[in-house]
């Protein structure tokens, strides 16, 4: 089945200051879009409002996932349809350790109880895919993580959750080569079975994970989509190159 | 004037008798030797008791705490309820206290005993094999009126010894009233193999209004007591004032764990103190909820080289409910070393306060001491406040205050709510994470009602 994320004219406004200005998308099963800009143009606006952060407020447009509005339903809803988001700075979380955030979400996405030492075993091999110690499960949410920790914690729990739809905000900014040698990889193992929308400010990433398709955001509009060229033509000419 | 009928069975295994007894509303003397009286106790115990209720009388309430104005001493009896008027008052509960326990989960007979319908609780088989264990090592676990009638010159050796009939004045009200808790006396070098807790103790009162508990390790003994629970304790009577008082000779090592949760109308007034002698290690773990106001501060007094404090104090402030709550560690001999830690949440209105004491008394030297208090308030409504004092008078201490004041962020919630988890249920998460470190305290039983007693706290609190 190829699902569709469809964002349509979408104006979000954030404490009364408008960032968003008529944003359009469409993303479908197997395909990754690359959204690149310079900071604050409204990237992370566009992946928060996706996944429903309640102070970004949308003026107009929609965002439907395979034809319903995700924007009548809940965070936690839009993660029932199948969206996946990794947040840009992960918050901690403290006494909520990694294992309880990872089966209380497996068991709200509909998991069963009587298959959770499989989950466990799931977890563990993923972690281990991660670099992650099987004690990492015991520590608290993203507490005292380093930079690294936080990135490949969110890849671990998209592929955990397995979505069909995942947004990444920048999961690969900060990140040693070796680190991200195993994202990347991860990355690009996972875009074979869902749609991907990639936030980035480098083309490191790209190395490993070939994008559909390029879209270059500036003052909260997209102003120029193509594919890989779009991407040297940026490390080119800059930003500033597109009005 | 009311009048009941009491079975005073319960204090004495041998004769069973049914006594008939009047009591009047109000304190007064007579009330007090009647008392005393009605349980056979020595003189001497007529004396302290006497002696207290004078105390008692001329102290004035407390001004520096919560709002104590509306007690009424003249409008609450001063003694136990008779067991007979006991068996029906199941349906006289309110209704809310019994849904409480439905949704906890409580099985039928603990619900009984736990709002003090039934005094039994149906563990017997439990506790004989119990029972029989803590006799081999000579340790002693029974009522403090028992105690009183068993082994009278350890009583009276040891009450009052930490917290004196002149203390405060609800002390003094303790001492001049007192009926029940638990007596607890372990024998050099024993080391108790279990938790004792206090629903082993059948045939006795366990949840009176005054009740006096004293624990006495002696050198080189380990024990550790559980009481309460996170069930609501019904109580007729809207004021509890229990004493508790630990010593903890050379080498030995006490610790304490309860959880309160009195029904909203009460007024929950602990004096709870320890002594620790040379190298003793005290622990207090003391959670309160419930109630409309509880004033309680466990203290231990390091009066000996390398004595140790621990001190956890928890308080969960709901609507219309003022936990004001938090410890005192007194460092009076070198070497000593306490931390304190203080953990509390306030919603829909409720209070919380910690009021905390840190004293390095002349000549304790080499003293360490830290105390963290963390609170997390849940919404505009409800209020926080910590009130630490510090006397610290050798300049070699170590000493270091740590405080926070936290609410759940949203960027908390919508992490949780993007993995899926709905609102309410991440709050319940970041709730109980908070309080992660008290919970891991207890034993896996009471870990798991503690956590259930959260959950229902919860409900409706949304950011």
């Amino acid at each position: 089945m190829v699902d569709e994320l469809l964002v349509k004219d979408l104006d979000v406004s954030v404490n009364g200051i408008r960032i968003l200005d008529g944003v359009s998308l469409d993303i479908n099963t197997g395909e990754v879009h690359v959204l690149m800009g310079p900071n604050g143009s409204g990237k992370s606006t566009l992946s928060n409002t996706i996944i429903g952060n309640p102070k970004y407020k949308v003026e107009r447009g929609k965002i439907l996932f395979n034809g319903k509005d995700l924007l009548k339903m809940k965070p936690d809803e839009r993660v029932k349809e199948g969206i996946f988001m990794s947040f840009q700075e992960p918050v901690e979380i403290p006494g909520v350790s990694i294992f309880n955030l990872m089966r209380t979400a497996y068991l709200k996405s509909g998991g069963s109880t009587s298959e959770l030492s499989a989950f466990r075993s799931r977890v563990s091999s993923l972690m281990s895919q991660l670099g992650f110690q099987e004690s990492f499960m015991n520590r608290s949410v993203n507490e005292g993580f380093s930079g690294g920790e936080k990135k490949r914690f969110e890849v671990l729990q998209m592929m955990v959750l397995k979505p069909r739809m995942a947004i990444l905000d920048e999961v690969d900014s900060g990140l040693d080569i070796d680190t991200l040698k195993i994202i990347g990889s991860m990355v690009k193992e996972a875009s074979k079975s869902m749609g991907m929308l990639i936030i980035t400010h480098y083309d490191r990433i790209l190395e490993y994970v070939k994008p559909d398709f390029v879209h270059i955001m500036k003052d909260g509009r997209i102003v120029s989509t193509g594919g890989m060229e779009i991407v040297s033509e940026i490390k080119e000419k800059g930003y500033n190159y597109y009005k | 004037m009311e009048t009941f009928e009491a079975d005073y069975s319960k204090y004495d295994f041998k004769n069973s008798t049914d006594y008939d007894v009047t009591f009047e509303k109000g304190l007064s003397e007579d009330v007090v030797k009647r008392i005393s009286k009605l349980k056979g106790e020595p003189d001497w115990m007529l004396e302290f008791r006497l002696n207290a209720f004078k105390f008692f009388m001329k102290r004035p309430v407390p001004q520096w705490g919560g709002d104590l104005s509306k007690i009424d001493f003249n409008d609450l009896t001063y003694y136990l309820k008779p067991i007979k008027d006991r068996a029906k008052a199941w349906d006289e509960l309110p209704k809310e206290i019994k849904d409480t326990y439905d949704k906890l989960g409580i099985p039928e007979a603990e619900k009984k005993f736990l709002s003090g319908v039934e005094v039994m609780y149906e563990s017997e088989s439990v506790y004989s094999s119990v029972k029989k264990e803590l006799e081999d090592l000579g340790v002693i676990f029974c009522d403090t009126d028992t105690a009183l009638k068993k082994y009278p010159e350890l009583v009276k050796k040891y009450i009052g010894r930490v917290i004196s009939q002149n203390d405060n004045k609800f002390a003094a009200l303790n001492s001049a009233v007192w009926s029940g808790g638990s007596f607890i006396y372990v024998p050099k070098g024993v080391k108790v193999p279990m938790p004792l807790q206090a629903y082993f103790r059948i045939n006795a009162e366990s949840m009176g209004q005054f009740e006096r508990t004293l624990i006495i390790a002696d050198e080189g003994a380990d024990v550790t007591y559980i009481e309460g629970c996170s069930s609501p304790i019904y109580s007729k009577n809207s004021l509890h004032a229990a004493v508790v008082e630990i010593i903890a000779h050379k080498n030995s090592h006490v610790k304490y764990i309860t959880i309160q949760n009195w029904s909203s109308d009460v007024y929950n007034l602990v004096t709870k103190r320890a002594f620790a002698y040379q190298n003793a290690y005290v622990e207090w773990i003391d959670a309160n909820t419930g109630a409309l106001l509880t004033e309680k501060y466990p203290s231990v007094y390091m009066l000996e080289p390398g004595a140790k404090a621990n001190i956890l104090s928890v308080a969960l402030a709901n609507r219309n409910q003022h936990q004001d709550t938090g410890a005192k560690a007194i460092h009076l001999a070198p070497d000593t070393s306490s931390t304190i830690r203080s953990k509390s949440i306030c919603l829909n209105g409720g209070r919380t306060s910690y009021r905390g004491l840190v004293k390095v008394g002349k000549g304790a030297t080499g003293v360490k001491t830290s105390t963290k208090c963390d609170a997390l308030i849940l919404d505009k409504e409800s209020r926080t406040d910590t009130y630490p004092y510090m006397e610290i008078s050798e300049e070699d201490a170590t000493v270091s205050h740590e405080a926070s004041v936290g609410k759940i962020g949203d960027e908390q919630l919508l992490y949780l709510e993007s993995r899926g988890i709905p609102e309410q249920e991440a709050i319940n998460m970041i709730v109980l994470g908070f309080m992660g470190e008290f919970i891991k305290e207890l034993p896996l039983e009471f870990a798991v009602e503690f956590n259930r007693l959260i959950t229902l706290n919860m409900e409706g609190a949304v950011g």
